[in-house]
This record gives structure tokens, sequence and C-alpha cells, in this order.
């Protein structure tokens, strides 16, 4: 037999040995690294983070997958490593692996991402914008960040594997940051400018009789607040009711096969023992995946849903142009880091920033379910572009630019 | 605070025991036994490097929950224990016990019995010394309860005994009882430690059976070996036993003697101060001068009108006599500065002489040899009294006032 007394698999021993520098090891997060590169060739209209969380959702065969194998592939031994999965996929990971697989696999330049396609930030903009309950409105104004700052180029958002002068695009990611960017721009987010502004569309809005209602910050965060607060603490709960061991389990070898089989027995024994005191037997059936986690229908009369709403509030005319009232702006970070050193753009702690900034990161944080701080390096690189010409004139210790 | 995204096995399960905890602090059983299910795959993951592994945790969490939730199912809570057992071989005895001692709380008791002889059967290589320990205990609770046996054989032997039938059976029962009790029982009390309701079984059935001398040498043991904790109750004992057989007071006086120094506020106090005012020996008198002061000291004695007698008692005596005033002002000295808001502020004087006319009257005595005959106290109290016509408030101003000087020797 060619498989190894340790392994059922053939070359599972060379697992166990350490890995070359620059050499690639088929993992389990590698294979969704392959699908996301598969889906980003093929300009399929799924992000990164909705593919990982269709993953965590149980849609796409991860965890255990090993129960689907045929009977005649046995696992044991080392390829226990390989695919006992115990840990869910870390963006980051699978991202940098799909950089790296690309490479290894000599592709040449992948399909061109233009404005039609569902990856540019136009179109994700216009997704976000709804799922986070803001005036659709805003996409004039996410429209015009991404074409000054020039991200909405077909050469910026394509990925050219192995180029390493081009910043590698992360689409899902960097439409969030756009929509941030808008908000700091329209509503400063100082924890005061914004609630003043939203006191003012508040009386405007006593007065105004025609078309759409005036968009109040205030509003919008309590009923974001207040769907974000549920949803959070069900995601928590669910974190801690994860189940990572199948009714097939994985054994090291047949030694110990019998008694890995009886932990289980008894395993199914207490849990059904205390499912039944507290209920909760079965799991309720998954619901389907779905694109979106949060949803507002404009025909709800509760005025919960903020899409129709209007900007008027926060705009005034200038020289026949729309432009914001608001004429500050502050930097997230007046240097940026060196990616290349400490993998990071800027470090982002809570305590330094506005809360209403940080709630608006908590919001796009937990939608595409990946650390605040990733949003804002990417904020940070946007504020950047933005403000270039000023930050090179200019006032260093001073943070707060007139636009 | 930014929320970690990263998810493991580990991280998981610490996220799913700290809901169960939080569930379990505000007593939501149902929301704990429903996160204590996702816990439990624990047990197929190595843990051996924590202190506490999963089966543990499952174990205690587990009893808790069947504890207080399994709405009086015994039969759902002995089938999780017995997989408990077989789950932690380390820790098996340990388990039994717990077991044990639940099924006595539900009073099945020969459950209980049935249990803890099992467990006494139980070997399991070199398992069994480890758990050296647990198995003295185990064996010294089956003992226990060998002595509740006797206790009820002995119980229907004394009503047969009335009706004048003596049941051979029964006492046969009862030997048997009794040799298999003693036989642990002799044991347990032997390791230092608190063995109060093994000891007091022992002693009875050694009482029963006429074995003054063991009884006592055992009693002896567990309240003056240095090796054992100290503990009140075994001079307790002691004393009880030692009164129940008529021994001398100067027996009875040196049981006393450590539980006052170990616990100057216990009731025997009371006993033990009448026992030293009677003594012809003026080291004991004075004993009982200092057991009686040192019992007024404590809060839950200052109403207990029967230590009041015995201290006023004894300080009318000396005065009387004006011998040993010394005594007096020795014990004052400590007191001086504290007693008369701690006992004879003008709230207890007006509460006092509302609630206890007796109290009052002791008081106000020690009060007016220890005060003066000008302490606000017993003014009011003799005022009162006197309002009332009551005889033995006019006696007491009197004889403060008779012997006033003896308080101006004692200030």
């Amino acid at each position: 037999e060619s498989t190894s007394a340790y392994s059922g698999s053939v070359d599972g021993s060379l697992y166990a040995m350490k890995n070359q520098k620059g050499k690639l090891r088929m993992t389990m997060p590698m294979t969704l690294s392959f699908c996301y590169m598969a889906l980003l060739w093929s300009r399929e209209p799924i992000t990164l983070s909705e593919l990982l969380r269709f993953v965590v959702e149980g849609h796409i065969p991860y965890l255990n997958v090993f129960q689907h194998f045929p009977e005649k592939m046995q696992l044991c031994g080392l390829d226990l490593k390989i695919f006992c999965v115990e840990s869910w996929p870390v963006y980051e990971e699978v991202y940098n692996k799909m950089l790296e697989l690309a490479v290894f696999l000599d592709l040449p330049r992948f399909p061109d991402i233009t404005d039609s396609c569902f990856l540019h930030p136009d179109m994700l903009c216009m997704k976000y914008l709804m799922e986070a309950n803001l005036p659709d409105e805003l996409h004039t104004w996410t429209c015009r960040v991404v074409k000054k700052v020039g991200i909405g180029n077909v050469d910026f958002l394509t990925l050219v594997p192995g180029n390493k002068s081009t910043r590698k695009v992360k689409y899902d990611v960097l439409a969030a940051a756009v929509i941030v960017v808008v908000l700091k721009l329209l509503f400063l987010l100082d924890d005061r400018y914004e609630w003043l502004l939203s006191d003012f569309a508040e009386e405007r809005n006593k007065n105004n009789k025609e078309g759409g209602p005036y968009f109040e910050f205030k509003k919008w965060y309590k009923v974001i607040k207040q769907s974000l607060d549920v949803k959070q603490k069900k995601m928590d709960e669910e974190r801690a009711k994860c189940l990572w061991r199948c009714d097939k389990p994985l054994f090291y070898s047949v030694k110990n096969k019998s008694k890995v089989l009886k932990k289980r027995q008894m395993v199914v024994n207490l849990q059904n023992q205390f499912g039944k005191l507290s209920g909760s037997a079965q799991r309720a059936e998954k619901p389907n995946p779905s694109s979106f986690q949060l949803s507002w229908s404009e025909e709800n009369t509760d005025g919960c849903c903020f899409h129709g709403h209007s900007l008027k509030g926060v705009l005034q005319e200038k020289c026949g142009l729309l432009t914001a009232m608001n004429p500050d702006y502050w930097l997230c970070t007046v240097k940026l880091c060196n990616e290349k050193l400490c993998g990071h753009l800027a470090h982002y702690r809570e305590v330094d920033f506005p809360q209403s900034y940080h709630f608006v990161l908590r919001l796009f944080s937990f939608l595409l379910r990946i650390q605040p701080s990733y949003i804002h390096d990417e904020v940070c690189m946007i504020e950047h572009k933005l403000f270039n010409k000023k930050l090179y004139k200019k006032l260093k210790y001073n943070t707060v630019l007139r636009k | 605070s930014s929320r970690e995204h990263k998810l493991n096995f580990r991280r998981s399960k610490e996220a799913c025991l700290s809901y169960i905890q939080d569930a379990m602090l505000q007593k939501q059983w149902k929301r704990a036994a429903e996160f204590l299910t996702f816990y439990i795959e624990s047990l197929e993951k190595d843990y051996s490097r924590e202190p506490i592994g999963p089966s543990e945790m499952i174990w205690r969490i587990g009893t808790e929950i069947l504890c207080h939730y399994s709405h009086g199912n015994m039969k759902e809570f002995s089938c999780f224990i017995e997989q408990m057992k077989t789950l932690g071989i380390k820790r098996y005895l340990k388990v039994c016990l717990e077991d044990a001692f639940h099924l006595l709380c539900n009073g099945q008791i020969d459950e209980a019995y049935r249990n803890l002889s099992l467990a006494e059967s139980w070997r399991y290589g070199e398992q069994t010394a480890i758990q050296d320990k647990e198995m003295k205990l185990v064996q010294a609770y089956r003992g226990l309860l060998d002595y509740c046996n006797w206790s009820k054989q002995k119980n229907i032997l004394l009503e047969h005994g009335l009706d004048g039938f003596a049941d051979l059976s029964v006492e046969q029962e009862m030997h048997r009882c009794f040799q298999n009790a003693a036989v642990n029982l002799k044991e347990i009390i032997k390791i230092p430690g608190v063995w109060d309701l093994f000891v007091k079984s022992y002693v009875d059935m050694l009482e029963f059976y006429g074995d003054h001398n063991e009884a006592h040498q055992v009693l002896n043991e567990y309240a003056y070996n240095s090796k054992f904790p100290a503990n009140p109750n075994a001079h307790v004992y002691l004393y009880q036993f030692m009164k129940r057989h008529g021994e001398s007071k100067k027996s009875l006086i040196s049981a006393l003697r450590i539980l006052h120094d170990i616990v100057p506020s216990h009731e025997l106090m009371i006993d033990f101060n009448t026992m030293l005012q009677k003594s012809k020996k003026w080291k004991k008198r004075r004993l009982g001068l200092e057991v009686i002061f040192a019992a007024l000291d404590y809060a839950g004695w200052k109403e207990n009108v029967k230590a009041w007698s015995c201290l006023a008692r004894q300080v009318k005596q000396i005065v009387v006599s004006e011998k040993h005033l010394d005594w007096i002002k020795q014990e004052w000295n400590s007191r001086k500065d504290w007693w008369p808001a701690f006992h004879y502020s003008h709230y207890l004087a007006k509460r006092n002489w509302q609630e206890n006319k007796s109290l009052s009257y002791e008081k106000a005595l020690v009060a007016g040899i220890l005060l003066g005959k000008d302490c606000k106290y017993l003014k009011y109290v003799s005022h009162q009294g006197c309002k009332a016509q009551l005889k033995k408030f006019r006696m007491l101003k009197k004889f403060v006032n008779r012997h006033n000087h003896v308080y101006l020797r004692i200030s």
C-alpha cells in the first residue's frame, strides 16, 4: 500500500515536516482561497467576506467536510492535521494565500473589473448603502469620491498577480471605507456636529410637507443601533454555540478508534440529556443563504427605512452645485504607517476616535465580519489620496482641514 | 471594544463557558443547560494541560443544573452521575461521595448506603492508593449510615422493651450495625480533622454498651490532641460526657477552660462561671469573674438575664465582703471606656425597662458598683422601679448608696 503507516494519504507525512519558505501547502483555508480566486476570475457577484460568511453559516462545506468523502478515503494519523478544522477562516489569511496562489499558478492579469461589475466600488457601495439603511442619495457622493480618488479605475481594481507595485484591492472593505469617508464628509462625525445637524434637519422636517423627509442622523442611529445590538448579541451567542465535531469522528490510528467512538457516544448521550432538559433538542432548519444580513423595507410605515430620505438637510447650494454644509474634515491619521513593515496603514484604537466614527466602523465590521481596524486602514488610505495636495502644503499639527 | 472575529475551538468553548456561568449566576437553569449542550464536545479535545478539564467542568455544572432543574427527577440525576463516574477515573470516589450526599439530602438513605458500599469495593490499580483519603471518607460515611441503622434498631428495641418483649433479631441486627459502624468511625477519627458527627455517633454507641473508658478516651483525644484543629465542639462534647457521668467539678472545669479560651462567648460560659464562683480556691473564683465579664463583651449576650445575674451575684458578693476588690478593678480597667456606651446608654435604659424588668435590675446592680450611684442608667431604672412600687428596686438603691465608697475605690 502506498499509504504510509501514520497517514491515509500519500504525502500526509510531509506535513509533519517544517514547511520550506515559499512553498505552498494545501490547507483547508487554502481551498477557500482557491474558490475565491475562481470567483474573482469569473467576476461573480460575491465578495470574499460573503464567501466566508457562507462558510460560517454552513452553506459551504468546510467543517467536518470529510464526512462526505467516499468510504475508501480513510483519514488517519497526520491527515487529521489537515482535515480537522478547529477555527473559522480568517479574511486576511485567505486573501493573502489567494495572492500567493495566483503567483504560484503563474496566472496572467485577471479579467477586468469594470464599472459594470458587481465588485466595482460604485456597485458595492450601492449594495452596502442599502444594507446600512442609508439614503440612496448618498450614492452620488460615493461615486464622486471613487472618481476623485481614482479607485474606480480598471487598472487599480484588476488583479495582476506578482505585480508588487500596485496595492491589492479588497473590494468589500474598500466600498465600506468609501461610505465611511462620505459620512465623514457630510456629517463630520466628531460626536457634536452630526447631532446638531440632525436637530436642524428635525426642525426643518416639521415644516416639510412636500417630498421625502430630510434624513436625520439621530433617527438613523437609533434604528441601526437597535438592530445591530440585537444581531450582534445573536451572533455572539451563535459563536458560543458552535459545534466543531460531528458524528463521524476522526481518530489518529486504529488503536484508539474504540476509545474515540466510546467518547463520542458519551458526548451524544450527554448532549441529548441536556438538550431535552433545555428544550433545544433539534436545531432549527438552516435558513437559505442570503446576500443581505439587514434589510429595510420602504413599505413599513414605522419610518424605519431611510432609503428614500433626502440629504437636503445637510446640503447647500453653492454656485449651482450641491455641496456639504459641513466645512470641516478630520483625518484619521496624519501619517500613514509603512504597510510592508507592520502590516497596517494605521493602528486603530477605539478610545482615540469619536464614538460616532466607531459606531459606523462597527456597523460595517459586523456586515463584513472583519475587524474595524481593517476598514479604518482603507479609510486612511482613501483620505490620504483625497487630501493629497493639502497634506503636502500643510499644517502638520492641525489635523482639522478646511475643504 | 473591538469584536474578535477570529474564532476557534478553544475560544468558542471559553465563550460558551462564560454564557453558562452568567446563566447559572442568574439562576437561568434552562439557558445554562442549553449552553452546556454545546460545551459538551470539549470532552473530545485534549485539555490535559489545563488545571481543570472539561470533564470536571461538566460534572460540576451538570450537577448544579440537575439539582435545580431536573424537576425532582432522581433517575435523570443518577444516570448523569453514572456517566460522570466513568468519565474521570481520578475523581471516581469524589463523584461517589458527592452522589451519596445528594441522595442523603433527598432522603434516599438506602440508595446512598448501596452506592457507598459499591464505592468501597472499587479497585483501580494505582488510583486506589492515590484516592486513599476519599476511600476513608467513603468508609466513614458508610459507617455513619450504619450508626443511623443502629440507632433505628435501638429505638425499636427500647419500644419493645417497654412492652416487655425481648427481640433477639433486633438485638443481633443492632450489634451487627454497631460493629460495622465502629470499625469505620474509629478509623476516620484517628485522622486529624473535624469529625463532630462521627465522634458523637461513635461515643453514643460506646456509651450504650457501657464502654465508658473507650468513650472518654476518644473524646479526650478529639479535644486535646494538638494535631487536630481547634474545635470548640470537641470540648463541649467532652464536658457533656463528663457531666453525664458525674465527674468531679475539677474535671468539668478543666474541660471548659479551653472552651473559654477559644470561644469566650460560648453559651456554656454561664455554667462555667457558676461552677467557678462556688469554688473554694480563689484562683478559680478569679477565673470565674474573668469568664463572665468576657462573655458580656459580646453583643449576643447583652440581653441575657442569666449572665447578668451571674455577674451581679459575684460582684455583689465581692463588694459585701470587701475582699478582692482589685479583681473588679482589673476587669473594669479595660472595659470602662466602652461598656458604658455598650450596655448602659439612655436608649438601652428605656428599652431594657420596657422589655425585661429583671434584666434592668441585674444590670443596674452591676452599674451601681461599676459606675457609682450617679450612673444615669441606675438612676433611670431605680426611679422607674420605685414609681412602680417594686420593692427590690428600693433595696437596690439602698444597697448602692451604702456601698458607694467601694465604687470610689474601684474607679
